[in-house]
């Protein structure tokens, strides 16, 4: 079976690489699911967005990532973002006391993102309410 | 006599407890290289995929990007400079600042007015010292810098160039801003354990020939043959294409000064090292002939004091005799 060669890239560390039979993700135009064979593609990252890979043992990879690009070639995908997390080491009470002070907070800018990757971190970690 | 020799002993102490602190020092400077190095690496693969995503989109695109394109009349350049936070890392700020007036002092020569941001506290010290005024400082992370301190330094260059794209000659243009219109960075390349270099280089207006550069793994599959499929599939853009390159530019130079700082910090802690290494050698050696003299001054009284009684003896002997 033909499969996703994907890499997925933090700013300070290259987190995953791996094979993979699909990748969904949102974009800011809309949710977009991969499979092999895709058409070369570059799309920005829907901010607090989450990205899903299929593995190939068929498990499902969830990750939360913030100011990311994705790009897609021939040879496979690849996820870039400022950070990013993998679901399972999402820290669940940390991620809601960072929703709570960041909504706390008010309007400002800096809180309005911070709230925001809260909130992917935690639909991530499927805990989202 | 007896007083130097405890003098003597004083100082052979206190540079005995000096040496400790130096080679303590050694020992952490050397940790860290290892640990800044390994970040170096870390940060490469984000490096590469942003600079093959630039480069796909680049040639995509038409390149109307202010980022991209040259000003007409450039008045105002930026200045990023990175130092230390600490001294004791030899002639690493040295080196750096003296490259960075070389650049300043080019930059007037091309009638551009420099605008100074400073990373580290060395670098703040030394302009503030000689009343220059600096945009901006950063200091408190030049060893271990994170990717959170290079977005803030991006972010405030950013504005200022943005800023900068409607001033006409030296005014502030409709937002009433005073910008820039390019943005340099200096910052010391770290090569090798023994070799750190000062470098300046442009960020912005980008050269998409630097870019390519830059991406020098894919030019390596290239000539191996290997990246025949390679060449500039026709992307599709989610949004439009210049949508994406409005968002990924700004990140790319956070990217560029992000690596940047991260070689400075590497490059600080070797000279640090090297500093703190040849600094013990010579306590070392200090704490080495300050004991020599020691003894001699210990071996001197000795000698005195025997001689005394000696005379003492003789003295008492003969006025014994003459009774």
């Amino acid at each position: 079976m033909a499969t996703l060669q994907v890499e997925l890239v933090a700013v300070e560390r290259k987190i995953w690489s791996g094979e993979a039979t699909s990748v969904i993700a949102r974009t800011t135009e809309g949710e977009l699911g991969v499979l092999p064979g895709h058409a070369p593609l570059l799309g920005q990252l829907a901010e607090g967005g989450v990205v899903t890979i299929r593995t190939e043992t068929g498990e499902d990879m969830v990750i939360a990532a913030h100011g990311g690009f994705l790009s897609i070639t021939e040879r496979g995908v690849s996820i870039l973002a400022e950070t990013a997390e993998i679901s399972s080491e999402i820290d669940v009470e940390r991620a809601r006391e960072a929703l709570r002070r960041a909504e706390s907070e008010g309007d400002d800018p800096d809180a309005v993102a911070a709230a925001r990757r809260a909130q992917s971190r935690l639909r991530a970690a499927g805990a989202s309410d | 006599m007896a007083a130097s020799l405890r003098a003597l002993r004083r100082r052979i102490r206190s540079t005995q407890s000096t040496k400790k602190i130096f080679s303590a020092q050694e020992l952490i400077a050397g940790a860290r290289i290892v640990r800044a190095q390994a970040r170096v690496e870390a940060s490469k693969p984000y490096a590469r995929e942003i600079t093959r995503v630039l480069s796909a989109l680049a040639s995509s695109a038409s390149l109307d990007h202010p980022l991209l394109t040259e000003p007409e009349n450039p008045r105002r350049a930026a200045v990023l400079v990175i130092t230390s936070d600490r001294g004791f890392a030899g002639s690493y700020n040295v080196n750096v600042l003296r490259r960075t007036e070389e650049l300043l002092s080019l930059l007037r020569q091309e009638g551009k007015e420099p605008v100074l941001y400073v990373v580290g506290r060395k670098g703040e010290t030394y302009y503030s010292f000689r009343n220059r005024e600096m945009a901006e400082t950063f200091t408190g992370f030049s060893e271990q810098p994170g990717y959170a301190d290079a977005q803030g330094v991006g972010e405030q260059l950013i504005a200022a160039f943005t800023a900068g794209l409607d001033d006409e000659d030296g005014d502030a243009g409709a937002d009433g801003i005073v910008g820039v219109d390019e943005l340099h960075i200096v910052y010391t390349e770290f090569r090798s354990l023994l070799s750190q270099v000062p470098v300046a280089k442009r960020m912005a207006p980008l050269e998409v020939e630097e870019v390519e550069e830059f991406d020098y793994e894919r030019e390596e599959r290239e000539r191996q043959g290997d990246g025949a499929t390679e060449i500039a599939p026709s992307y599709e853009f989610e949004p439009s294409a210049e949508g994406l390159l409005d968002a990924l530019l700004p990140k790319y130079i956070t990217t560029r000064i992000y690596a940047a700082m991260l070689e400075a910090a590497a490059s600080e802690s070797a000279s640090r090292r090297r500093a703190m290494k040849s600094a013990s050698d010579n306590a070392e050696e200090l704490a080495k002939n300050l004991s020599r003299q020691a003894n001699q001054a210990r071996q001197a009284e000795i000698t005195q004091e025997i001689s005394e009684i000696v005379g003492g003896t003789d003295a008492l002997v003969s006025a014994g005799s003459n009774d």
